[in-house]
C-alpha cells in the first residue's frame, strides 16, 4: 500500500474531526450509553468520510479502498471504540450491499441520505438464537401482494435505537410456504424503522463500546414494499457474505491503529512512572514485551495493507480479510492486557483511558464473526472441514 | 471579487519548538508543520465572501519547499489558486523583510481584498498585515471579528478589549482576522482531490522583482545573540486539604506574588 500526499491530507482531516468532534465528548457519550449519530454523521459526511468508495452518482466520493484504510486507521485512534464502530456500520456494514446490488430507487431513498449523514443505518443479521451461524436465522418475510410482511427478532444491532433504516437479512417465502433451511432463500431487505410493527425491544448494556447503542429489535408483521429487497430475492446470504469482507477489514484497520496508539500511550506513561528509583520503562523485560507487541502490530498492519491492495485491485480478499480480523482481534487483547498490567492500579481504575480500552478491545474477537468463525472459514478453505 | 489570502506554514502550535544552533532560526525539521491556525480563519473568511459575492480566492505564501503543503491545505479548503514565493535568499527574513517581499508580489496583482490571519502562532508579532498595508498604501482593517463587503466598501468589526469598533474602507483594502470570525471548514475528500489540479505559481526573488539585499537573515533588523532551552518544569506543590486548604493556597499565591 502506497500512500500519497492526498492520503496524508485526508488522514489529517479525519484526525482533526476525531480530535475536535468526537474525543471531547467521549466521556459524556460513554456515560449516556449512546452518542448523537444524527449530529455527528453530517460532520463526517461533510468531509466525505461516509461514502468514500461509493460512486458520485449515488452520493459517494468515488475514492478507492486505500482511502478507507486511512479512514479506518484514524477512526481507530479515537478515545473509544464504540463511536468508530457505529461509523463503520454506516460506511462499511449496512451500506455496501445496497450500493452494489440495490436498485437506483433504494439508493436514492436510503443510501444517498445515509452518505449525507441525514439517515442513520444499521445492519440487522444476528438474532437471539443465531449470531455467527448466519444460516440459523429465523426472521421471516412473507410475500403478500406487493409487500413483504416481516416477523422476527434481531439481536446485537449497532445503532439499533437510533437507526432510520435497517439492512435486514430475512428468510423470504411465498404465503403458506415453509422457509428453506441453511443458506438458501434469504434476502437483504431495507426496512425503514418508522414502519408500523417495528419496535426496539431493549437497549443492551454492554461490557465495552458503551457509547454505541446496541439493541434487540422486534418485527411484528412489519410491512415493506417488495421493491425494498436489495438485488435479487433469495441471494441475501451471498450478498451478506460479501458485505462481511469489508466489515472485517475495516474492523482490522481500526483495531491495529488503536493498538499502536495504546502501546505509544503506555510507553509515555512508563517513561515518567518511576519505581525502585528509575522509570518503569528502563526495565528490559518491559521494553522487550512492548517491542514484541510493536513487532506484532507491524506484521498485522502490513498484512492489512496487502489485503487492502487486493481490494483496490478488485481481487477477492476473503481469505485475507478473515486472517486480518482474526489476528487483529487476538493482538488487541494482548495489547490491552499489557496496557492494564503496566499501568498497575491506574490501569484498572476508570480515571485513565486504559480500562475503557481493555473493555472495548475485547469485542474485536467477538463481533463481526467471532475468532472461531474466522478459524472455521480458514478450515473450510484448507479442506479440513465442511461448510 | 478577487481576494488574496496571505498564509504561512508554522510549526505545530502544540509541539515543543527548538531553535537551530547554527543560525538561531527555527529548526523546521524537528516539528510537524501546519498551516498557521489563524490563516485558516482568513481562508474561510475569503471563501465565505466569494461564495456570497462571487469571485475567486488566491492564496499566497512565502517559505521553503514544505510550505507548499500549507498552500495545498488552503486549496483543498476551496481556494482557487496559489502563489509560492520560494527562494533560498528568503531564509531568515524578519517581519520587515517579509512585508516587503509580500508587497512586491501583491503590487503586480489585481485584488479587491488582501486578507491575513492577525498573527502567526510561531513569531506572534501581529505586524506583517499592517506593514504590508503601509507599503501598498492600502486601508488597513485589522483584528476583524466580522467582515462584510457591500459594493466597493468593506466593513469590519475590529475586536478590542472593550468590545469592538466598526471600521469601514473602500476597496481595495487589507483585512486581518481574529479567530472569533468564523469556524474554518475541514477540507473534504473531494476538496483534497480537486486541489491537486489547481494552479500554483512558483516565484523566485527575481521573478517577483524583490531586491535580494532587503531580505534574508543578514538583513533582519533584529538578531538573536544567544538562546537557551526552557528549563524543565519543576514538580508542583501539592496542597493537602486538612480543612485549611484555602488558607494554604492563599499563602502559596501570596508568596508567589499572585495575590
Amino acid at each position: 500500500m502506497k500512500f500519497t500526499a492526498e492520503h496524508d491530507q485526508f488522514r489529517r482531516v479525519v484526525r482533526d474531526v476525531v480530535e475536535n468532534e468526537i474525543n471531547p465528548y467521549v466521556d459524556e457519550w460513554e456515560d449516556a450509553g449512546i452518542f448523537p449519530a444524527h449530529e455527528l454523521f453530517p460532520k463526517l459526511a461533510a468531509v466525505g468520510a461516509l461514502g468514500l468508495e461509493y460512486s458520485e452518482e449515488m452520493g459517494g466520493q468515488g475514492a478507492d479502498h486505500s482511502f478507507t484504510v486511512v479512514l479506518g486507521e484514524e477512526l481507530g485512534r479515537a478515545d473509544c471504540a464504540g463511536i468508530p464502530m457505529a461509523i463503520a456500520v454506516q460506511t462499511s456494514m449496512a451500506t455496501p450491499a445496497i450500493a452494489e446490488f440495490g436498485s437506483t430507487d433504494l439508493q436514492q431513498r436510503y443510501l444517498a441520505p445515509a452518505l449525507r449523514g441525514e439517515m442513520v443505518s444499521a445492519i440487522a443479521v444476528s438474532e437471539p438464537d443465531a449470531g455467527s451461524d448466519v444460516a440459523g436465522i429465523r426472521t421471516k418475510a412473507v410475500r403478500d401482494g406487493d409487500s413483504w410482511v416481516i416477523t422476527g427478532r434481531k439481536m446485537w444491532i449497532t445503532n439499533g435505537t437510533q437507526a432510520d433504516w435497517l439492512c435486514l437479512l430475512a428468510r423470504t417465502v411465498e404465503p403458506g410456504q415453509e422457509p428453506e433451511g441453511g443458506y438458501a432463500g434469504m434476502s437483504l431487505i431495507v426496512v425503514p424503522t418508522n414502519t408500523p410493527g417495528f419496535s426496539v425491544g431493549r437497549k443492551i448494556e454492554k461490557m465495552g463500546n458503551r457509547s454505541s447503542d446496541t439493541a434487540e429489535l422486534v418485527f411484528d408483521e412489519v410491512r415493506v414494499p417488495v421493491g425494498n429487497v436489495i438485488g435479487e430475492a433469495g441471494r441475501g446470504f451471498q450478498q451478506q457474505m460479501a458485505q462481511f469482507q469489508i466489515e472485517r477489514l475495516m474492523g482490522a484497520y481500526m483495531a491495529v491503529s488503536g493498538a499502536r496508539r495504546a502501546i505509544d500511550r503506555t510507553i509515555d506513561y512508563l517513561r515518567v512512572r518511576e519505581a525502585f528509583g528509575k522509570p518503569l520503562l528502563a526495565n528490559q523485560v518491559i521494553q522487550y514485551r512492548l517491542a514484541e507487541l510493536i513487532a506484532d502490530v507491524d506484521v498485522v498492519r502490513e498484512f492489512c495493507y496487502a489485503a487492502a491492495d487486493k481490494v483496490v485491485a478488485g481481487e477477492d480478499a476473503t481469505r485475507m480479510a478473515t486472517v486480518a480480523k482474526l489476528k487483529a482481534g487476538r493482538l488487541v487483547r494482548e495489547v490491552a492486557d499489557a496496557a492494564v498490567q503496566y499501568h498497575g492500579g491506574m490501569g484498572y481504575a476508570e480515571d485513565l483511558w486504559v480500562a475503557r480500552y481493555y473493555r472495548d478491545a475485547r469485542l474485536v474477537s467477538v463481533g463481526g464473526g467471532a475468532d472461531e468463525v474466522m478459524l472455521r472459514i480458514i478450515t473450510v478453505m484448507e479442506g479440513m472441514g465442511k461448510r | 471579487m478577487k481576494i488574496v489570502v496571505c498564509i504561512k506554514q508554522v510549526p505545530d502550535s502544540w509541539a515543543d519548538k527548538k531553535l537551530s544552533p547554527e543560525d538561531s532560526t527555527l529548526d523546521r525539521a524537528s516539528v510537524d508543520r501546519v498551516l498557521n491556525e489563524l490563516d485558516e480563519y482568513a481562508v474561510e473568511a475569503a471563501l465565505q465572501l466569494t461564495e456570497a459575492h462571487g469571485g475567486d480566492v488566491t492564496v499566497l505564501t512565502m517559505g521553503p519547499e514544505d510550505a507548499a503543503e500549507a498552500l495545498r491545505r488552503a486549496l483543498s479548503m476551496g481556494a482557487d489558486a496559489g502563489i509560492h514565493l520560494i527562494d533560498d535568499g528568503l531564509s531568515g527574513t524578519d517581519a520587515v523583510g517579509t512585508s516587503y517581499a509580500l508587497a512586491q508580489v501583491l503590487q503586480s496583482r489585481e485584488f479587491d481584498l488582501v486578507i491575513f490571519g492577525s498573527e502567526s502562532t510561531d513569531a506572534r508579532m501581529s505586524v506583517v498585515p499592517a506593514m504590508v498595508a503601509e507599503r501598498l498604501s492600502l486601508p488597513q482593517l485589522t483584528f476583524a471579528g466580522k467582515v462584510e463587503v457591500d459594493g466597493g466598501t468593506v466593513r469590519i468589526q475590529r475586536v478590542t478589549d472593550y468590545g469592538y469598533d466598526e471600521v469601514e474602507a473602500s476597496t481595495p483594502a487589507l483585512v486581518s482576522v481574529v479567530e472569533k470570525i468564523n469556524e474554518p471548514r475541514y477540507p473534504s475528500f473531494k476538496g483534497i482531490m480537486a486541489a491537486k489540479k489547481k494552479p500554483v505559481e512558483k516565484l523566485t526573488l527575481a521573478d517577483a522583482g524583490i531586491d535580494a539585499s532587503q531580505v534574508g537573515l543578514a538583513q533582519a533588523w533584529s538578531a538573536v545573540d544567544s538562546f537557551a532551552a526552557r528549563p524543565p518544569r519543576e514538580k508542583g506543590t501539592i496542597v493537602e486539604d486538612g480543612g485549611d486548604g484555602g488558607a494554604k493556597i492563599a499563602e502559596f499565591l501570596s508568596t508567589q506574588k499572585f495575590i
